[in-house]
């Protein structure tokens, strides 16, 4: 297991998550290469598909960073996010995949630290999941 | 007189009437009825047989009544919307007449969610009130719910339900007119426990001049227990125990709750007695049958009148 | 609006255990509406139904199609030309759907993704409660804008039974007693002389009790 190099999508709102990854940055903080960063307008955005499509494509993990409680720039775009995380979540039990391969986090843009604390724990998280059943992709 | 009814001429000679219950067994014994016949005979003037109650199912209510019928009891044909359409009601009827059954009590029936059979697929075809109606229709002009004509119409004295303590309040005294317009000879309520609702129920339907055009028998059930007050207080539907009952079965020895949830019985018929209107008390002892004969005897009400 | 819900993806997942190039057919009515199957509900099954399949290490090959509407012939036709290549459809629409890919592809297994649940409306977003049951003869108006034969679980209409507690049904406390709104509002209005007479019974023959039905106006027919 030791040499399973998860890869792990991570969707990062640009007013929080996205500014504390690159705080974390200027910060000089270590943390695993693992996790893919993609930004986002708002977790709002994110869909049932985007997190379901990197899950089809193989994707070991795939989290939502999202705004803390009451600091959405757009009001509830997080708390919707919550709900299609847990709706997918829902899915993947449905069909025998282990719920925890996709989550969500709250943090705000100053928090450089917390979010480098979050991407070793999902990393953590995944190695001890072990790989992602869906096979077709390059390991 | 409208029907052939026994307790049709017990009202009518201006006696107190006082109505039993049987519920059927669940299986095919015909011993179970027979056995509460006997607790009953003498006792009380007219028995319902409960038709399917709580949606769990029972031996038939017709049968019930032709048992009953065997052992020198007038029965009470209970029929419930739930489970027939119109079709099936007016044959029953019909059938239920011509075998000796005399009364019947129109009811809409509780919903199946809470029975044996919570798949069932509910008819209610028609509603209570319609059944009434329809009941009355088939006795007083001789004529199916169609219109067509019936060779020998059933000649049976017409009951209903009312639940003085469903919601809304103000409303309940309307439905208890309609059900009157639509053909009730006599009412049996709902189990009476606070008094005061019930009171303040009776002088609505006084004015309303109600008590005039139907009998109203008072519904009452004695507790056999703290337990059994507080499930019926708490789980069933349009049901009102007031504080009071609970305190006083909580106040006496476990072992002496089933003679205070008599004595509270026989007290609330006293009380019931003296209400302008109420022309008799309907007796629902649950599965507690045994102790119909201590009841109506504590309450004065023997010898039953002979009509 | 015909309200739908999508079926258990186990269930799904069995129906197309032995196939593996399907199509999933959505409608943009009303199951896009109470997002059941529209658009994007056929974009989640497609990969959800992918995902399921390529654990157990296999390939599914699902095609993704969403029509105007599924009730109607002409755009039911839109896919005359790739039908045969599929070995099953699942349809996303109301059981209409279904019924009319069957009618018309009578050699295609066709099979229903959604069940549908009532005829309703939109309590807020992603809450819908039923509201008519197609009786075929529309009564509400004499009783305040509510219909007692879809929203009484009795469907009584001389209501209410004893059962009606603080405004609550009896068969359970989140449904509201219809007759209890109905009393109410007539009162307001000052017209609870609508509900003093005896409601004769209802004529089911305009209902499905009276056989399945058909609607024909002449001038377009």
């Amino acid at each position: 297991m030791n040499d399973f190099d998860p890869r792990i999508v991570v969707y990062c709102c640009k007013y929080c998550s996205y500014t504390a990854a690159d705080t974390a940055g200027c910060l000089r903080l270590q943390y695993p290469p693992n996790i893919h960063i993609i930004q986002v307008p708002c977790t709002g955005r994110v869909d049932i598909l985007h997190i379901l499509r990197p899950i089809e494509e193989g994707a070991d993990g795939v989290f939502v960073a999202a705004c803390l409680d009451g600091d959405c720039h757009f009001l509830t775009g997080n708390v919707q996010a919550r709900k299609r995380v847990e709706y997918v979540k829902r899915t993947l039990e449905e069909i025998g995949m282990e719920p925890e391969r996709v989550g969500i986090y709250n943090i705000s843009a100053g928090q450089g630290h917390r979010f480098a604390e979050i991407a070793h724990e999902i990393t953590t998280k995944i190695k001890e999941l072990g790989p992602s059943p869906i096979h077709g992709r390059d390991k | 007189m409208k029907s052939e009814s026994k307790l049709e001429k017990i009202l009518n000679a201006g006696h107190f009437a006082v109505t039993g219950e049987c519920g059927p067994p669940r299986g095919a014994d015909p011993e179970a009825i027979r056995k509460k016949a006997k607790y009953l005979k003498g006792m009380v003037d007219m028995v319902n047989v409960t038709d399917n109650q709580t949606a769990v199912v029972r031996m038939s209510s017709w049968a019930g009544c032709l048992i009953l019928i065997q052992e020198g009891l007038e029965p009470n044909y209970q029929m419930v919307c739930r489970d027939r359409n119109r079709l099936a009601m007016q044959s029953d009827i019909l059938g239920a007449y011509s075998l000796g059954i005399k009364n019947i009590l129109c009811l809409s029936g509780d919903h199946q969610r809470f029975g044996d059979h919570p798949g069932a697929k509910n008819v209610y075809d028609i509603d209570s009130m319609n059944l009434i109606n329809m009941v009355k229709t088939m006795r007083d002009e001789g004529r199916f719910l169609s219109g067509a004509e019936i060779t020998v119409p059933p000649k049976m004295f017409i009951g209903a339900a009312a639940n003085p303590f469903g919601d809304p309040f103000e409303f309940r005294v309307h439905r208890l007119a309609k059900k009157v317009a639509a053909g009730a000879d006599f009412i049996q309520t709902q189990c009476i426990y606070n008094m005061d609702k019930f009171k303040k129920w009776m002088a609505q339907a006084r004015d309303m001049g109600l008590t005039e055009k139907v009998y109203i028998l008072a519904g009452v059930t004695p507790m056999k227990s703290l337990g059994m007050a507080r499930y019926m207080k708490n789980m069933v539907p349009g049901m009102d125990v007031p504080d009071e009952i609970i305190k006083r079965l909580r106040g006496v020895d476990k072992k002496r709750q089933a003679d205070e949830g008599i004595r509270i019985c026989v007290e609330q018929i006293q009380e019931l007695r003296e209400i302008d209107g109420v022309a008799g008390i309907h007796l629902m002892a649950i599965e507690w049958e045994q102790r119909v004969p201590e009841i109506v005897e504590s309450a004065g009400l023997l010898p039953r009148p002979e009509v | 609006m015909i309200v739908a819900e999508r079926k258990p993806i186990s269930e799904i997942l069995d129906m197309i255990k032995d196939y593996h190039r399907i199509m999933l057919v959505g409608c943009k009515g009303c199951v896009t509406v109470c997002n059941a199957g529209g658009e994007k509900e056929v974009g989640i099954l497609a990969a959800t139904l992918k995902i399921a399949r390529k654990k157990e290490g296999k390939e599914l090959e699902v095609a993704e199609r969403t029509l105007e509407r599924q009730c109607d012939p002409e755009y039911i036709e839109q896919i005359s030309d790739i039908v045969d290549d599929f070995e099953a459809i699942i349809s996303m629409a109301c059981s209409v759907g279904p019924q009319f890919l069957s009618e018309r592809y009578p050699d295609a297994l066709v099979f229903p993704g959604l069940n549908t649940k009532f005829m309703g409306g939109a309590l807020a977003h992603g809450v819908w409660a039923e509201r008519c049951q197609g009786c075929g003869t529309c009564i509400v108006h004499l009783f305040g804008g509510y219909c007692p034969i879809t929203r009484c679980s009795k469907s009584l209409l001389n209501g209410p039974c004893g059962g009606s507690s603080n405004g609550r049904c009896e068969i359970d406390k989140d449904i509201d007693c219809v007759w209890h709104l109905i009393v109410e509002k007539l009162t307001r209005q000052g017209k609870l002389s609508n509900i003093l007479s005896v409601q004769p019974p209802k004529d089911w023959t305009t209902s499905r009790d009276g056989g399945p039905r058909k609607v024909v106006r002449e001038d377009l027919a």
